[in-house]
Parts: structure tokens; C-alpha cells; sequence
């Protein structure tokens, strides 16, 4: 599909099509040389991006090799800021907790989406009002969700489970269970986008290939397995790779929701670095992990898609 | 209809194969089959959506109670509805003002994202041949796997140095931030579009980036209008990057502003939830009158 200029223009059709007297102001496409253009279309870019993206990560890394508080003097430590996390509870909690999180929402997320998807895919009245209805959390803040969940959380539901006779209590004041409430309002938000991502993916499989199915007797949960699921791995494969991506960064919710408590139970490593790095005045500690935090993102995704690439081929 | 007679087709066969297992025909709807409406599906998923809308409901309630309503589970109806709350919350947080400058971000992310991110993206998927462009992909791409809280102390204390620590500078950030992802989508698609188009254009003797302008940009209408919610509603809820790069107040947009007045609002709780509902209540509308747009803009987007 991708075909170069070069080759193009030595192909007689094209050059038929060229009318009289243009051919001297027509550019030689022959030449080795690309447009110009081009340059000047990636430059400015490439500046911006290296000024407000590059340099930052950089000045970063740099930084973590110091003692900076984020103002006054600073003196180089080496290497003690990373020893240092590696016995720091907080930060061990933090990664612990954040990677709990992740794991169980992103499992949680792909599986509740990809469920409704699959109903929504299938023969049912007010397809287009549901789907409507279902991308709304998509277009919602997860802060101000997370207020309102909180609120839900601290007040409704303990009504609510009274009522029934249930144990009742703030799920999010539980030093053990607020992940749940946590991770309950992340799925709420984020099931939105992932709905319509796999609702796009099970439209681009042809119907044929259901009726063939069945008309060789082939169950539904038949056909999910040998035609639905291997036809939408790489939706799966990309998706699962994002979310958890996505989801090691939460924060919004959790200030939100928990600040972080009760205690610091349930701070993120995102929250860490934020809090630790502004107002604690733990600038170079806080970059080190910030460090250490990209390896292990960078590392994960790419065992993730190594490890679910592998798994499509073979289906 | 071909699925019916096939159905039946599939039932007499099944019978006459005892190795296979047969499913009732009922759930051969499942996957779309027959042509009639799976009622029980419909129910299933009309009660999953109430956990999307009982939230909103909530909400929306709660926000027009008086404080002596608020008690029980919350769900029941205000008995007597107290406009004010809104009045009261439209004060404490500003809102006009975070209004109008959540706006303008989103507007300008959303304008210069799409000026100037699949221009960049034209660029290398047409000459991803030559190491330079093929080398800038993957140092854009890369950057997807680089977590915000790297760059967020760093990119605070430049900006602040820069001057860019105001919504111009958080438009130029979305923008920039975007272009990761952006040139990741856009290089795939236009790929996707024959080059015999611009090919021709150029024999017209049409600069390259009138070849641009003229001819892909236009082609590109189903992935910018997909590109252009994202960034909307990227820029439009985004929490932490305002938080941490506006250092005027009267910058704020709407999630800073309801973070600033969360303590605020102690246990004041109609009026916080009338400044959530007044907070989620832009966004919301113009998605509930854009919806099919919408939704369709972003599913043909996903699959590419």
C-alpha cells in the first residue's frame, strides 16, 4: 500500500496524463531529493515536542540524582534516592496498591465492556438509544464522579444496605476494602469508551461467518470462542495494553474519592510523586521514583504485548 | 430469509448428528441470526444501563433538595425543590469564569491539535522509506509509554520559566502531549489513502503542502472529527495537568475549581452537588444532541 514517489512517476499512465507545456514546471519525481515541505511540516513539531516533552524527562532523570527539594540548593547523592525508595513503605504501599488496582480494573474494565458490547452487537430494540446511554460516563469528569460516588459511598449505599439488614459502613473509610469503591467507580467511567471500542471491533466481523456457523450446528458460546474472540484479539491485545497503562496512572479518582486514605492506603504512585514532589519538598527523591516508575511501565507494556501478540497468533 | 432457512437447515442436521450438541433456536438470536428481537437480551441490557443513569439521577436529585431532604438513601424525589443551590454553587466556585476558561482551552487544544498533528503525521507516513521520518515516529510513539508524573515536576518549573504557565501554555501541552498518540492513529490511516491522489496532484504542478491542504486534509474528515472528541473531552475534564501548571487562580477550569471548593462546601452537600451537576452539565448536553455524531465519529476512529 505505502509506494514511494520515486516509483510512481516513472509509470507511462501518469506521465500520459500530463498535459502540454506543464511537464518542464512539474516536479521530477526521479530525484533522490524529497520536498522541502516535508521538513518544515515536522520541524516546528519536533521542536515543541523535544522543548515540552524531551527535555522535561531528561531534566528530570537528571535531577533524580540529586537531593533538590524543588527550590534553593542541591548537592548530588548518586544513586541513595534509588536505594532509598526501595525502603520507603510508603512508596513500596504505593506501587503494591497501584498495581492491585490496575490489574483488577483493567481485567475488570475489558470483561464488563466486551460483555456489553456483545449484547449490544446482537438483536436487540433500541440499539442506538442503549449505546447512547452507555458512552455517557465516557464524557464525564472521573473527579466530579468521584465526589459524587464518594458522597454515594459515605451515605446512600449504608442507607441503603441498612435497609436490607446487610452489614453498612463507608466502603472507602476501610483501610482493607476501599479499593473496592475505588475501582468500582473507575469501571463505571472507563467501561464507556471500551464499550464502543469492542462494539466498532464485533461490527467489523461479517455476519456470514455467524450463519455459516450455525448452520453447521454450532453453539453460541461455539461461535464466541473460534469466531468473535480470535477476530477481535488485536481490539483486545491494544486495549488491555492502554488500560493498564492508563490505570497505573489513576489519580483523579482517588483524591476524589479517598485522598489517598484512610491513612495511605490507597495513595497511587502517581499521587505519591505528586505529593511528595510539591508540597513535601522531595523533588530529587520523588524523580528517582519517577524513574524507576517509567522502567516498569515500559518493561510492562512490553511484555504485555509480546505476551498477548504471541497468544493471537496461535488462536 | 437466508439466516431462517439456514437455522432450520442447522436443526435438522443436528438432529441427525449425535456428536453434536444443539442449542434451542432461542439463542441463535444471540449472535444475530434470525430476524427476530431477543426481548430477554433487550431486559438485560436495559437494566445494566440503570447503573450508568441511577448515578445521574442522583445527582441531579440531590441537587435540587434542601439540606433537610437529604436523608434515607438519598433516591427518593426532592419534596420541595430549592433553586438556590445553584445560585449559591455558581457563586462559590466561579463557575462563569472557570466556564469560560475550560472553553477556551478546549477550543484552542482541540483547533491546534487538528491543524497541526496530522500535518506531522502526513509527513512521516509519507516517507516513513527515509531513516529521519521513520526515526520520528517511533521518538513520537515511544512517548506514549512515558507516564505524565515523569514529566510533571520538570515540565512545571519550565513552564513557569517559559511564561507558559497559563492556558495558552496548557493549549500548546494538550497539543503536544497529544501528538503521540495522534501521529500513532493518523500515520496508520492516511497510509491507508492511495497515493495516486496526491500523485496526481503534484503533476498539476501543486506544492506539497497544497497537496496536503487540498487533497488529504480533506480525506481526513472521519479522523479528525475522531481525534477532535478525544481532545475535547481530554482538555475539557483534564485534572492534573491545570492543577499543576496554572498558577493563577483566575485561570481555573472547571474540575480545579471543583477540587479548590470541595473543602469548601464542608457538609454543605446540595450545593456541592449542584456545582457537580452545573460542572458535568456542558459536556453532557452538547453529547446528548451530538450523540449519534458522536458515537459514530469514535467507533469509525477505533477501528482504525
Amino acid at each position: 500500500m505505502m509506494s514511494t514517489i520515486n516509483e510512481r512517476a516513472t509509470t507511462p499512465a501518469t506521465s500520459a496524463s500530463l498535459p502540454a507545456g506543464r511537464s518542464r514546471r512539474a516536479p521530477r519525481s526521479s530525484q533522490p531529493k524529497i520536498p522541502r515541505a516535508f521538513y518544515w511540516m515536522v520541524v516546528p513539531a519536533v521542536v515543541l515536542f523535544f522543548t515540552l516533552h524531551t527535555i522535561p524527562v531528561l531534566t528530570g532523570t537528571f535531577f533524580s540524582l540529586t537531593n533538590y527539594s524543588g527550590y534553593g540548593t542541591w548537592s548530588f547523592v548518586g544513586v541513595s534516592n534509588y536505594i532509598n525508595l526501595f525502603l520507603d513503605s510508603r512508596v513500596l504501599n504505593s506501587y503494591g496498591f497501584t498495581f492491585f488496582f490496575a490489574i483488577v480494573s483493567t481485567l475488570l474494565v475489558n470483561v464488563i465492556s466486551l460483555a456489553i458490547a456483545l449484547g449490544l452487537n446482537a438483536n436487540i430494540r433500541f440499539r442506538t438509544a442503549f449505546r447512547g446511554i452507555f458512552f455517557i460516563p465516557y464524557v464525564l469528569a472521573i473527579l466530579v464522579i468521584g465526589y459524587v460516588f464518594n458522597y454515594l459511598f459515605a451515605n446512600s449505599f449504608p442507607a441503603i444496605a441498612e435497609s436490607l439488614g446487610l452489614p453498612a459502613g463507608n466502603l472507602l473509610a476501610d483501610p482493607q476494602f476501599a479499593w473496592v469503591g475505588i475501582v468500582i467507580t473507575t469501571v463505571w467511567q472507563a467501561a464507556a469508551f471500551n464499550v464502543i471500542l469492542y462494539l466498532a471491533g464485533l461490527q467489523t466481523i461479517p455476519g456470514e461467518l455467524y450463519e455459516a456457523a450455525a448452520i453447521d450446528g454450532a453453539s453460541s458460546w461455539r461461535r464466541f470462542r473460534s469466531i468473535t474472540f480470535p477476530l477481535i484479539g488485536a481490539y483486545f491485545t491494544i486495549n488491555m495494553v492502554l488500560s493498564f497503562k492508563s490505570f497505573l496512572q489513576v489519580f483523579d479518582q482517588i483524591v476524589a474519592l479517598t485522598n489517598g486514605g484512610p491513612g495511605t492506603s490507597t495513595e497511587s504512585i502517581a499521587m505519591v510523586i505528586y505529593r511528595g514532589g510539591f508540597q513535601g519538598g522531595e523533588y530529587g527523591y520523588q524523580m528517582a521514583n519517577a524513574v524507576i516508575y517509567l522502567v516498569v511501565i515500559i518493561v510492562l507494556s512490553f511484555l504485555q504485548l509480546r505476551f498477548l501478540q504471541r497468544r493471537e497468533a496461535t488462536t | 430469509m437466508s439466516a431462517t432457512t439456514g437455522a432450520t437447515r442447522a436443526i435438522t442436521t443436528a438432529e441427525t448428528r449425535s456428536t453434536t450438541r444443539m442449542r434451542r433456536p432461542v439463542l441463535t438470536t444471540l449472535s444475530g441470526g434470525n430476524g427476530g428481537t431477543n426481548w430477554w437480551l433487550t431486559a438485560l441490557i436495559a437494566v445494566c444501563s440503570l447503573t450508568v443513569l441511577i448515578p445521574l439521577y442522583f445527582t441531579i436529585v440531590t441537587a435540587l433538595k434542601s439540606p433537610d431532604q437529604l436523608g434515607g438513601t438519598g433516591f427518593e424525589l426532592p419534596t420541595s425543590i430549592r433553586w438556590e443551590n445553584f445560585a449559591e454553587a455558581y457563586q462559590l466556585t466561579n463557575f462563569p469564569q472557570a466556564l469560560l476558561n475550560t472553553a477556551l482551552i478546549t477550543v484552542g487544544a482541540v483547533a491546534l491539535t487538528l491543524l497541526t498533528n496530522s500535518l506531522v503525521a502526513y509527513a512521516i507516513a509519507r516517507n516513513m522509506h527515509r531513516k529521519f521520518f521513520k526515526g520520528l515516529y517511533f521518538y513520537f510513539l515511544a512517548a506514549i509509554f512515558v507516564p505524565f508524573p515523569i514529566i510533571m515536576l520538570p515540565v512545571v518549573k519550565e513552564t513557569a520559566l517559559l511564561g507558559l504557565d497559563t492556558p495558552v501554555g496548557l493549549v500548546l501541552l494538550y497539543t503536544v502531549y497529544g501528538l503521540s498518540f495522534n501521529i500513532f492513529i493518523f500515520t496508520a490511516y492516511i497510509q491507508s489513502i492511495p497515493i495516486e491522489l496526491e500523485e496526481a496532484a503534484r503533476m498539476d504542478g501543486a506544492s506539497t503542502w497544497g497537496v496536503f491542504w487540498k487533497i488529504v486534509f480533506p480525506l481526513l474528515a472521519p479522523m479528525n472529527a475522531t481525534v477532535g472528541i478525544l481532545t475535547c473531552v481530554w482538555a475539557w475534564n483534564d485534572f492534573l495537568l491545570p492543577l499543576v501548571i496554572l498558577s493563577d487562580p483566575s485561570a481555573r477550569t472547571l474540575p480545579l475549581a471543583q477540587f479548590v471548593f470541595q473543602g469548601q462546601f464542608n457538609t454543605n452537600y446540595t450545593v456541592a452537588f449542584a456545582s457537580y451537576l452545573m460542572a458535568l452539565a456542558p459536556l453532557l448536553i452538547v453529547y446528548i444532541a451530538a450523540q449519534r455524531w458522536v458515537v459514530s465519529g469514535v467507533m469509525r476512529g477505533s477501528t482504525k
